[in-house]
């Protein structure tokens, strides 16, 4: 009957089912790459023929760094295999204490770096890398690639931050003049306020859950220009703390732009409406003319291209970095990249010391939309004008250059309360409250 | 039997409810659900539910420019619409794997994942409710405990036992290399083994006794009385279950991210980044989920008879 011929089609899907088991207990399976096969082949260098990469660097701009390495690669008989994941921060820590660490990865926060070093997960960089760091980057950066004492990782790519966008033309029919000091700033955005009858900053915190990043950068850069770059140190430390008279008079004077609704927030709205604007979002209102002066990272010009502008001096939008308390200040924040290894095969030392090269920093300067602290780079490599800006501000040995603060603190901190913290700073709680509940978020240790 | 009283003596009834009093409730389920009112509400509640996902899909076929700016509401007065979208999340991948590529993964992930668990279950639900051994209830109070065990604090631990082969500093079995497929289908199953042996033990031991005893008495083993009976009547129950399992596994991203790397990566893992670095193409987001969404919709249409009728045959007792 019926049942009988069911009955055999269950009993064949049972059989299938433990062919299967059969076959996830003989290895790999299909679609697992040939490591363990090439490692044994490669006769020139001994080290493996496969080197993972592991990072947060995404989509097109991960195009661009697999391209980058291409022709090396080749040459040197080494494939570099990249892998992404926007769950970098989390999936590093798991893969690492899981034993199934990638060979490189590529870290935007130096805590986290430091954090896998001291749980002994990282590999001491090699002479090589060593003699590169030495050479080609500053004493700041190099400082970040440290923990206790020993280097693990060179620099890879660098971002200057702090940089205020505006339109030469607007400037120019106006007759307003790019501010050389902070109080300039502030007379500026009067100015415009008074010209325009309508709020000349634009801001957006929104990031998904990182919502109120956006906001760090703008006290980052007050409290290193305020306050100067010991009390900077001290802050990411936690020597000096949130709570402290110097951090709340950064947050007073950032709060003269961002919590005045006469400044903000062109185009969207009440201040309020920071936190619900996506940060990438805010570059149409700014090309449209809406907006005059927006505050953001040098990689905000990729922005400005998608929303149909061009970055330049003549250009739709061109930028200036956020001018210091004083005339002819130099400090500047901004991001980076370290590159840290899980394994010190000779394979993954070579690929490790040619990322820390000034060969691959020109490289892949040269392909556009980023940059790198590397001294070995030639600005003329940078692809628009605000990068080889970018470039002679980060070459200039009388630079301050300060790592983004909130990347330097404790996860807790720098990607928890501190965001946290902005959000509700821009929603109306008072700086007090805010400073308290942001600090309560440092480990007890 | 509070239905039976609320007839009427005198009212007329039809012969057929006369006769089978379960036919008779269902009818009565049936009437007043064609209630207009139900209906109604039913509808009111179909289209509230389904706004979202209409928002998603004109979202989909918005320029950039526009998903940035105004919300799909307002369609009609910023009317424009492209395919651009789909075409940038089709191309997404890296060089590693494509989008067909990981498409092709999830299928080849998915459809272990979902067979080996229920092979598995089944047969360890017919034991719990039909063999006897000692120890049995105690076992299956454990395995249903096991559900407790939240999935993330296994995940280290299981890792481990892949990369090292070993468990607690002890060498268990073979290491198997840092990826392929194997060890997203053996994760996968571990994590649904303790519900789908409970769901199944549940209704695999509502089969009357009679039933089981008949074959018995006319010297069916167990095998027999597994393939023969067992299956044939948990049929609804399995199904059911492996359309839950088919989904979950299909919409995984936490068991995707840790198990599956590189080259076999599913379709969420490829989705997750098609965002960039920061987040700036978030208005591909929409168009990758109906991408994604096509398989698990095909299931489902596909197998919604069996879908509800495993619910309802789980709750209709005798």
């Amino acid at each position: 009957m019926n049942t009988s011929r069911r009955g055999k089609f269950y009993a064949s899907l049972a059989t299938l089912g433990a062919a299967a088991l059969v076959l996830t207990s003989c290895g790999g399976g299909p679609g697992a790459p040939e490591t363990t096969a090439a490692s044994s082949e490669s006769g020139a260098a001994e080290g493996k023929a496969e080197v993972t990469v592991y990072g947060t660097i995404a989509d097109t701009e991960a195009e661009l760094l697999e391209k980058s390495w291409a022709d090396w690669s080749k040459e040197n008989n080494i494939k570099i295999s990249y892998e992404a994941s926007k769950e970098f921060e989390t999936q590093i820590a798991v893969r690492a204490q899981g034993g199934n660490a990638p060979d490189l990865a590529i870290f935007p926060q130096p805590g986290l770096l430091g954090d896998l070093a001291t749980r002994g997960f990282l590999k001491p960089a090699s002479d090589g890398v060593k003699a590169n760091v030495e050479s080609g980057w500053s004493e700041d950066w190099a400082a970040y690639g440290t923990v206790d004492g020993t280097l693990y990782g060179a620099p890879l790519m660098a971002s200057v931050k702090g940089w205020v966008w505006y339109s030469p033309a607007e400037f120019k029919d106006k007759g307003y003049e790019v501010p050389d000091t902070w109080q300039g700033l502030l007379d500026l955005t009067a100015q415009i306020e008074k010209d325009k009858g309508a709020p000349p900053w634009c801001a957006g915190f929104g990031s998904g859950d990182a919502t109120g990043w956006p906001g760090t950068d703008w006290i980052e850069d007050l409290v290193l220009r305020q306050s100067g770059k010991d009390v900077y140190d001290k802050w990411v430390s936690n020597d000096v703390k949130f709570t402290d008279p110097q951090i709340a008079s950064a947050f007073d004077e950032v709060g003269k732009i961002l919590k005045n609704p006469k400044y903000v927030n062109a185009g969207y709205g009440d201040v309020a409406s920071i936190n619900a604007t996506a940060f990438g979002d805010v570059a149409d209102v700014l090309v449209s003319g809406k907006c005059s002066l927006h505050h953001q990272a040098s990689f905000f010009s990729g922005f400005i291209a998608d929303a149909g502008g061009t970055v330049g001096p003549d250009a739709d939008i061109w930028g200036f970095v956020t001018p210091s308390m004083e005339a002819g200040g130099n400090s500047v924040t901004g991001g980076g990249e370290i590159v840290g290894a899980f394994n010190d095969d000779p394979s993954v030392i070579k690929v490790q010391e040619y990322l820390s090269s000034a060969d691959w920093a020109n490289s892949r300067v040269k392909l556009g939309g980023v940059l790198s602290a590397n001294k070995g780079l030639d600005p003329a490599n940078a692809s628009d004008p605000l990068l080889k800006e970018a470039v002679t501000i980060l070459q200039d040995p009388a630079t301050t250059f300060r790592f983004d603060a909130s990347d330097l603190m404790p996860g807790s901190v720098g990607a928890g309360s501190f965001w946290k913290g902005m959000v509700d700073w821009i929603n109306g709680s008072d700086t007090d409250t805010v400073l308290k509940a942001i600090e309560s978020g440092w480990p007890s240790s | 039997m509070s239905t039976l009283t609320t007839i009427q003596p005198g009212a007329k009834i039809p012969k057929d409810q006369q006769r089978a009093p379960r036919r008779k409730t269902a009818s009565l389920a049936k009437t007043r659900l064609t209630n207009r009112w139900a209906t109604l509400a039913a509808l009111v509640i179909a289209a509230l539910w389904t706004i979202p996902t209409i928002g998603l899909l004109v979202s989909s076929f918005r320029p950039a420019q526009q998903v940035r700016t105004t919300g799909w509401w307002t369609i009609f007065e910023n009317w424009g619409f492209t395919t651009d979208n789909y075409t940038a999340v089709l191309q997404a991948g890296n060089t590693q794997l494509t989008m067909a590529g990981s498409f092709i993964n999830s299928i080849a992930i998915t459809l272990p994942a979902t067979v080996i668990p229920l092979v598995m279950a089944t047969m360890a639900a017919y034991a719990f409710a039909w063999m006897r051994f000692p120890g049995r209830d105690l076992v299956f109070v454990l395995v249903f405990a096991l559900q407790i065990v939240p999935i993330q604090m296994a995940l280290v631990p299981l890792l481990r036992l892949f990369a090292a082969g070993e468990l607690f500093g002890v060498p268990v079995i073979g290491a198997f290399g840092s990826a392929g497929y194997a060890q997203v289908w053996i994760a996968h199953t571990i994590f649904a083994l303790p519900l789908a042996i409970f769901l199944l033990h549940n209704f695999i031991a509502e089969i009357p006794n009679e039933i089981i005893e008949a074959a018995r008495v006319d010297g069916a083993s167990h095998g027999q009385i597994f393939f023969r009976i067992v299956l044939p009547l948990t049929a609804p129950a399995i199904a059911a279950f492996s359309i839950f399992q088919f989904l979950w596994v299909w919409n995984d991203l936490l068991v995707a991210l840790i198990f599956a790397d590189g080259a076999v990566a599913p379709i969420t893992k490829l989705l997750a980044e098609i965002t960039g670095s920061r987040g700036q193409d978030w208005h591909l987001l929409t168009a990758g989920a109906f991408v994604a969404m096509i398989v698990p919709l095909a299931v489902f249409f596909a197998l919604q008879r069996y879908f509800v009728r495993g619910l309802m045959a789980g709750s209709a007792k005798g």
